[in-house]
């Protein structure tokens, strides 16, 4: 059941990002940083973790989820250490995701050119 | 006058019914990516039963990124992002194709000063502004607990 929510969830979220780029003529920097935002707000508002245990990856794979994590790692290590929290969690949270994201882009910039379009 | 009057009647329609088809593609496209986050979520969860939730999370999302760095380098996600738009822009996956995509182009300009230097041309702002909100809302909530 999560799978079917997590493809109408996650969908209408690509969805609202095209329409966002119809409308606006955004780039895709903007776009995903709105996105960002607003998976920061949502998280904060605690609405993200209701919507994440409803839909699955369909919050969590939008770069959304990458917001609420950020957020999320910045609270629980507010809980754990106090003050340096602020600083380290929302990193320490999204060191696998743009750990792996570095590395891999270097590797695959390396073996691949850009071909011309 | 009336050839006229149904030229502006077909350019008025025509841009919407391809909106809402270009909208129908990034929802299936965005959908299905999803989807496969949820799969491999459910494959780690079933593999490594020590992981927590947050843990599984972090290994599904290394999981895509790494994907759509190598489908970007063999040319495949730019087909994708051409035919479904934003649906390959605002997941994960487009995250990390704007980071690997930059890495291609600026290659020519030599590894360092090329490829470093302007893998994050796209992503590091998304980066620097999420780092930046994640720390304000810690700031509030540090403050607010203080107080409570």
């Amino acid at each position: 059941m999560t799978f079917l929510w997590a493809f109408l969830i996650g969908g209408l979220i690509c969805m609202l990002g095209q329409l966002l780029i119809l409308k606006t003529n955004w780039t895709s920097a903007r776009i995903l940083v709105s996105f960002v935002v607003l998976g920061a707000i949502l998280q904060v508002c605690t609405v993200f973790e209701p919507l994440k245990k409803f839909a699955g990856a369909g919050v969590t794979t939008p770069i959304t989820g990458f917001g609420a994590g950020l957020v999320k790692g910045t609270f629980e290590n507010i809980d754990k250490y106090g003050f340096l929290g602020i600083f380290t969690g929302g990193l320490t949270a999204m060191a696998a995701g743009i750990g792996v994201a570095i590395v891999s882009g270097l590797i695959i910039g390396l073996i691949f050119k850009s071909r011309s379009k | 006058m009336d050839k006229q009057e149904y030229a502006e009647y077909v350019k008025k329609i025509t841009p919407k019914s391809k909106i809402g088809w270009s909208l129908v593609r990034a929802f299936v496209v965005g959908g299905l990516i999803c989807i496969l986050g949820e799969g491999l979520g459910a494959l780690y969860k079933l593999w490594l039963p020590a992981y927590d939730e947050t843990q599984v999370g972090s290994l599904v999302s290394c999981t895509l990124i790494f994907l759509a760095a190598v489908l970007t380098g063999i040319g495949v996600y730019d087909k994708i992002g051409y035919f479904a738009g934003g649906g390959s822009i605002v997941p994960i996956t487009g995250f990390s194709n704007s980071i690997t995509s930059a890495a291609m182009e600026f290659r020519k300009e030599g590894i360092i000063f090329g490829t470093c230097a302007n893998m994050f041309k796209i992503a590091g702002p998304v980066i620097v502004i999420g780092v930046a909100v994640a720390m304000l809302c810690g700031l509030g909530y540090y403050l607010v607990g203080l107080f409570i």
